[in-house]
């Protein structure tokens, strides 16, 4: 049901945090993973079972210091779970939903809270901005609405060519894009919670020639970034260009929400090389790179995750040498993904690629 | 550029049931094929880890086989057909990565089809003699 919540004396944090209290009232949830305030100004996702400390949540705050779907994967992958309200932008729940199918998390026991996203910034990016005392959502909203073909320039990459900033496969949404924030939120939850809550059913905005424009402009943005990655991967440099500079660190890996295992490969065993092995490898190409094996790393990574890739941007943010880890992964996981036939996230139902298959297909490949 | 005196190094990857019989059994046969590849038996061809073609491809293999039953014959129902789809999936990232898809063949050989399997690496030795040495060989900086 379309319903609205009052924002009163233009204080629009105070109106969702006092809906957000409503849920832990009610007794509809448990708990909630919600971004929460920091004293020290920062914000970072917390897991909230007291009201009185919701008066700290900022769903809206620009930031994603990390994807929240491997969070709220330790929180419901066995049993037992409590009840989760889980309010994540539209990368973390397709993520989430990723993680579902390859049983590191369960949607049984959770509720999406799924906030429209107007994009995100880099941590000390987003500190240094908002240590100004601005609400910096404010005016990432207005622009998303009002010039959705000029991006800040200063959010992250991933976010500027980001084409799905809104979930629409929640139970609940909370529907920025289209409210005018000052005196409104708009949402959408099932009728018997709106019926619980004493919320009533109000008009549709016109949210959806927003998020349609949004897409547009984004989808504009991602192609152009697409191209300029593509003739940088498919020219003279190559992927063993692009990611010269890596130094096998794994932080791409270690933030990555889709990258579950344990123990990963390049973590095991397996790359405890004997002292001569890498003198004999020097031999064979005349010097080796060290660290070695980088890009059989992120070629790897590619064929464990790339159809999975849900273009959160959290290996671009996380790597040492800035190196355009995400863009990679989307441009390539583009292509993987289409061919294919997958969309990473849409639902819960559609089988990872390559755990399943069909008997006549690509009958070409294999002859 | 067909240089004469070049020897294609092919890596395979064979599945015990089908294809590692299958050259087997064309060596039992005497049957006579180039002494270009380097054979690695697995229990199935959907036990084929791209990392394993990767790291060959990336040490410089001039060719990298995969080999398994064919469609309906794997000895565990289905891992060949995975196997195929690891491999579309890997043949796309390579070409989107800049590296030739063409250096990595998959082939459905069964454990009766020893002529077969010298035919495929007659095939594949010339078709790599042809395409000529992979340039990963000498390049220190993957």
């Amino acid at each position: 049901m379309e319903t609205i919540i009052t924002v009163e004396n233009g204080n629009t944090l105070a109106a969702l945090q006092d809906f957000l209290k409503q849920l832990l009232e009610h007794g509809i949830v448990d708990a909630l993973i919600t971004p929460l305030r920091t004293p020290s100004g920062t914000v970072t996702p917390a897991l909230v079972t007291n009201t009185d400390l919701l008066n700290a949540a900022d769903p809206l705050a620009p930031v994603l210091p990390g994807n929240c779907a491997t969070l709220a994967g330790k929180l419901s992958a066995r049993e037992p779970r409590a009840r989760i309200g889980a309010v994540m932008r539209s990368c973390e729940i397709r993520a989430l939903v990723g993680l579902v199918k390859m049983q590191q998390a369960s949607l049984d026991s959770i509720t999406l809270i799924a906030v429209d996203c107007a994009g995100t910034y880099h941590v000390p990016v987003f500190q240094r901005m908002a240590q100004k005392g601005d609400a910096l959502w404010q005016e990432l909203y207005k622009n998303a609405v009002g010039q959705p073909g000029q991006p800040d320039e200063a959010l992250r990459a991933a976010c500027k060519i980001c084409e799905q900033p809104v979930y629409e496969n929640a139970a609940i949404k909370i529907k920025c894009l289209g409210s005018n924030l000052d005196s409104e939120i708009h949402l959408q939850l099932p009728d018997e919670l709106a019926a619980q809550l004493g919320l009533s059913q109000s008009a549709e905005n016109g949210r959806q020639t927003i998020v349609e424009n949004l897409v547009a402009a984004r989808t504009a943005a991602r192609d152009s970034a697409f191209a300029e990655i593509r003739t940088r991967l498919e020219g003279e440099e190559g992927i063993e260009g692009v990611f010269a500079a890596c130094i096998r660190c794994h932080n791409c890996m270690t933030v990555c929400p889709i990258c579950y295992c344990k123990v990963c490969v390049f973590k095991s065993p397996v790359f405890d090389h004997e002292p001569m092995q890498f003198v004999e490898w020097a031999k064979q190409k005349g010097a080796l790179r060290l660290p070695s094996d980088t890009t059989l790393f992120h070629l790897t990574r590619l064929n464990h995750m790339g159809l999975s890739c849900v273009g959160c941007g959290m290996c671009t943010e996380a790597c040492p040498a800035e190196l355009p880890v995400g863009m990679v992964f989307r441009a390539i996981g583009q292509r993987l993904q289409a061919t294919f036939e997958y969309a990473p996230g849409r639902n819960k139902e559609e089988q990872l690629p390559l755990i399943t298959f069909k008997a006549d297909e690509w009958t070409e490949v294999g002859e | 550029m067909t240089d004469t005196t070049f020897e294609p190094r092919i890596i395979a990857f064979l599945c015990n049931w089908c294809t590692y019989t299958g050259a087997d059994l064309a060596g039992t046969s005497r049957l006579q094929y180039p002494p270009n590849v380097r054979i690695i038996r697995l229990m199935c061809s959907g036990a084929v880890d791209p990392i394993y073609v990767l790291k060959a491809d990336l040490a410089g293999a001039d060719g990298i086989l995969i080999g398994g039953c064919h469609p309906g014959d794997c000895h565990y129902q289905e891992g060949n057909y995975k196997a195929r789809r690891r491999v579309v999936a890997l043949k796309e990232i390579l070409k989107n990565a800049g590296f030739d898809d063409s250096r990595v063949w998959l082939r459905w050989i069964s454990a009766s089809e020893g002529s077969r399997f010298a035919d495929t690496i007659r095939e594949m030795t010339a078709a790599m003699k042809e395409l000529g040495p992979n340039p990963l060989k000498k390049e220190w900086a993957v």
